[in-house]
């Protein structure tokens, strides 16, 4: 029988406050020693109170902005119980009653929107590494502020999933509330799959596929849920509702927890942190502070850059907001920001370095002074390339495009009379005169042969194209 | 209080106060005293006081600190096995503002394990005794505090009031308690017990004493984000109007009791003050209400206490579950237990609207019933509890017995209100007995002003 899937997805973001969701400690912890960014808050000695950080509370209205979501005015915490030593409060400070973001919407590249139910705040887990007879826990992430994002059961396709985890990474990179590193966690994704008849109005039974940290991983899971659940369908058999597990090698999800032992969190309302009443005037003065979003850069540049070079961008917002600003700063330039975006995408990715260069790009000024040059023709193509690639350089950087040209002598020589002189010099090489008499007897291809003499006397500096027209000047 | 100066020693102060402590030892009142360190602290002021440098307002004053307010001096316990060997590297915001001004702590005074009882029975280091009577209990649960004013040892004692713990040991034992408004003062660095109802407040000799206290305590902690805003020195509440509530005036309360009342109902009027009867019905639903809120921010609260990170944890566990389990198992004591069993189960999936949410409504019209009261009057006079000081072990192993002490005292958590006790006189066995002055949000200091005139 052929099934419809229907797939409904959490994401939680950990967003990069500079400290942590309840106290004042370090929310970085990156590199840094076990248990070394923990206040008595977070390792909860007895007597101590959580302390909402304000600037989660301004991160979470970008994010909830940037998936087009209402903000809640009013909202407050709940505590979700359960034991387990990576909850030094035994208890999880949540919104599960009134979440910050309401209802919104996501839209994917192909058009898609994937509506948003609600996106809340809360604080992270510590992290268990576990031994034979032992385990050791690390306190480090425990209150680092998350958002949930609970979309509705809108997705249904594996490829769709996919570009959802995307597009929202996208969102959340570009909104600037999260590194987005996915190998370290800052993203991970619960996938709720269910499958039912074609045709049919009523959903399947669903399983939960947890802690997914890829976007290929969504993919991969969603594929394999959708046949291992059509298989048992197939065969007349029920989907369990339950909780599966993602073997990234392997491939294949495995069960994890059923509904029948589901947990009974308890939830209370959070009695240690007051409601969060925001008002309309701070809600839209945050809201303001949106950075542009990828569907506005597809709106500035769809008619600049070509498509798929502007979709391999989005995935960079570095290299976006750059393009941003210097079509915001210079706003005449369009086929200079069409040969940037090529040099980004064709020669800056393509670089081994990239990812370092990524974080420290060179300014505005120095890429269109080096488009000036290019369409100056003081640079070929392969000059400015190279030109381009030095810009990144830690080495050379802060030095200016013309600069660099001149230190590496790149710089092509455009001045006629300099050139003609040049090529007088060349015409009267001895050698050269065969090839002069060929040409006059109308022998084309024997031209190459002179520029490049003409070339090698200039030490490649001459722009060949004059060269070129100079030379038929002289011979005719 | 008495205060140090350069003819009466910080140290004087505080040995003798050391000395009446170890004198009354058989009350069972300290869980730790602090030699070492108060006499350390007092040799420091008198060395101030020699240079001619100012001190602060309490400079040399011994005082107990109730054992469940962190500071590094001591084992912080809660009275509770499960946090023995636990030394705190804070200090509670409180603690930290009576330091500043001078006052050194001479010992941390016993209660009932987490705060979870009315008799300090319930401790893991046995029961107080009365001050009055050594066959009776001390209240709880800021037992130890209470007998520790009361026997004069020190000039005053810190206090926590969940549902009457400041104020029915206060009756109890002859002196002042204060349960303030919720959220005058900081619970930032004191073992919770319930996050919504917790006060943190004193017990003393007299409603001075008790001013100047508040004065120096009171105020927002950006470490509590439940603190108001500074205003206790603000506050000028002027009183022509005494309520009194005729739903507490009935057999249930020691006769004793009720001819207190009236008697201070008489000195009022004779000295020009109108008394209003109350009717407030709400109030009923008051005990049941707190016996379903509190026990499940009790549950919460103790979560975290699981042996994984500091206090006791239970040898011989295998497993992750085992841990938790003989370490909670021999952790607690039995109320501890029963709270954390009734918590859990009125928060349970399915069982959430009809307890939690109930009570939580329940709340609601306490809240509105004290606005309505303070429509009508200034100040509400009751009493603190049903009956005087009651026999050790008598109420011990009946619960309900147990719980119905608090039955004129929780409302006022429940509602955020300030409530005083006050002595009122003896029985005629000689037992103390206390009366309970309330008042709105926010009219604690006018509140303690206007207990002079029932003097």
């Amino acid at each position: 029988m052929k099934y419809i899937p229907t797939i409904g997805i959490e994401c939680h973001v950990q967003l990069c406050t500079k400290t942590k969701l309840f106290s004042e400690v370090n929310n970085d912890a990156r590199g840094k020693e076990p248990n070394s960014c923990v206040s008595p808050v977070d390792y909860s000695l007895p007597g101590m109170l959580p302390r909402l950080n304000g600037e989660a509370i301004r991160m979470a209205i970008l994010a909830g902005r940037a998936m087009n979501c209402e903000i809640n005015p009013r909202s407050r915490f709940d505590r979700k119980h359960y034991f387990y030593p990576d909850s030094p409060k035994g208890y999880q400070i949540t919104q599960f009653y009134e979440p910050i973001i309401g209802a919104g919407y996501v839209e994917l590249p192909s058009g898609t929107r994937i509506r948003i139910e609600h996106a809340h705040l809360e604080g992270d887990a510590g992290k268990l590494t576990h031994f034979d007879s032992y385990s050791l826990v690390d306190l480090n992430r425990v209150d680092t502020p998350l958002i949930e994002i609970v979309s509705m059961p809108d997705i249904h396709s594996a490829s769709d999933a996919h570009d959802y985890c995307k597009e929202l990474w996208r969102l959340m990179c570009f909104a600037e509330v999260t590194y987005g590193d996915l190998y370290n966690g800052n993203m991970r994704f619960d996938v709720n799959v269910s499958l039912a008849p074609e045709g049919s109005d009523k959903l399947g039974t669903r399983t939960e596929v947890k802690n997914l940290n890829s976007f290929k991983s969504v993919e991969r899971a969603v594929e394999y849920e959708i046949k291992r659940q059509s298989k048992i369908l197939d065969a007349g058999e029920k989907v369990i509702q339950e909780t599966r597990g993602w073997n990234d090698a392997k491939g294949e999800t495995t069960s994890q927890r059923s509904k029948e032992e589901a947990k009974d969190y308890r939830y209370m309302p959070e009695p240690d942190l007051p409601p969060i009443n925001l008002s309309d005037e701070f809600i839209e003065a945050e809201s303001a502070k949106l950075p542009l979003m990828p569907t506005d850069y597809r709106q500035i540049f769809g008619d600049i850059i070509p498509n798929d070079t502007l979709e391999v961008l989005l995935d960079y917002p570095t290299l976006m907001k750059k393009l941003g600003q210097i079509e915001h700063e210079y706003t005449k330039k369009q086929s200079a920001i069409t040969l940037i975006a090529n040099l980004f995408a064709s020669v800056l990715l393509a670089e081994e370095k990239s990812a370092e260069y990524l974080n420290d790009l060179p300014s505005a000024k120095d890429l269109i002074e080096l488009v000036e040059m290019n369409n100056n023709r003081e640079l070929s193509s392969t000059a400015t390339k190279e030109v381009f690639l030095r810009l990144f350089d830690p080495q050379m950087k802060g030095r200016g495009a013309k600069q660099i040209a001149k230190e590496l002598g790149l710089i092509q020589e455009n001045d006629l009379e300099a050139l003609e002189k040049i090529v007088d010099t060349v015409l009267t090489k001895p050698e050269t005169k065969k090839a002069q008499d060929d040409f006059r007897a109308g022998q084309e291809k024997v031209l190459g042969f002179l520029v490049g003499q003409v070339m090698k006397e200039s030490h490649g500096k001459a722009n060949p194209s004059a060269v070129q027209d100079i030379l038929r000047k002289k011979l005719s | 209080m008495k205060t140090a100066n350069k003819r009466l020693t910080a140290e004087r102060l505080v040995r003798d106060a050391l000395e009446k402590a170890k004198h009354f030892a058989d009350y069972n009142i300290f869980t730790f005293l602090n030699e070492e360190g108060a006499i350390k602290r007092a040799r420091e002021i008198d060395a101030r006081i020699a240079r001619g440098e100012t001190v602060g307002k309490l400079a040399g004053v011994p005082f107990a600190l109730k054992d469940n307010f962190l500071s590094p001096e001591g084992q912080t316990t809660a009275s509770a096995h499960i946090l023995e060997g636990f030394v705190s590297p804070v200090t509670a915001t409180a603690v930290a503002k009576l330091e500043a001004e001078g006052a050194i702590m001479i010992g941390r005074t016993n209660l009932d394990a987490f705060a979870h009882g009315s008799s300090t029975e319930n401790s893991y280091f046995g029961p107080t005794l009365n001050a009055y009577d050594k066959e009776r209990v001390a209240g709880g649960s800021s037992g130890g505090s209470a007998v520790a004013v009361a026997l004069d040892i020190v000039e005053f004692a810190t206090g926590t009031d969940t549902g009457g713990s400041i104020r029915q040991p206060a009756s109890f034992n002859g002196i002042y308690g204060l349960k303030p408004t919720y959220g005058c003062i900081s619970r930032y660095g004191v073992v919770a017990m319930a996050s919504s109802t917790d006060c943190i407040g004193f017990l003393t000799k007299t409603p001075d004493d008790m001013d100047l206290l508040m004065s120096i305590t009171s105020g927002q902690d950006p470490k509590d984000m439940t603190t108001l805003p500074d205003y206790y020195e603000t506050n000028t509440h002027l009183a022509t109007r005494i309520g009194i509530i005729k739903d507490f005036d009935n057999d249930s309360v020691d006769a004793e009791i009720r001819e207190a009342l009236r008697s201070k109902c008489d000195l009022l009027k004779s000295k020009g003050y109108e008394i209003v009867e109350l009717e407030m019905p709400a109030l009923k639903y008051a005990l049941a209400a707190y016996y379903i809120i509190v026990p499940a921010e009790v549950a919460s609260n103790l979560s975290r206490y699981d042996g994984v990170r500091y206090g006791f944890r239970s040898e011989n566990s295998d497993t992750l579950d085992g841990l938790y389990l003989n370490t909670r198992s021999e952790g607690f004591m039995p109320e501890n237990k029963r709270r954390i069993m009734i918590g859990n189960f009125v928060l349970s999936s399915g069982f959430y609207d009809a307890y939690f949410l109930k009570a939580a409504k329940a709340r609601t019209l306490i809240v509105q019933e004290y606005e309505k009261a303070f429509d009508k009057c200034d100040y509400i006079l009751t009493p603190v509890s049903p009956s005087p000081a009651f026999k050790l072990g008598e109420k011990l192993n009946d619960p309900v017995a147990m719980y119905l002490e608090d039955v004129m005292s929780v409302s006022l958590n429940l509602a955020g209100v300030p409530g005083l006790a006050i002595p009122a006189g003896k029985s005629a066995s000689g037992l103390p007995i206390g009366l309970q002055l309330v008042g709105p949000r926010r009219s604690d200091k006018s509140l303690i002003e206007f207990s002079k005139e029932l003097m």
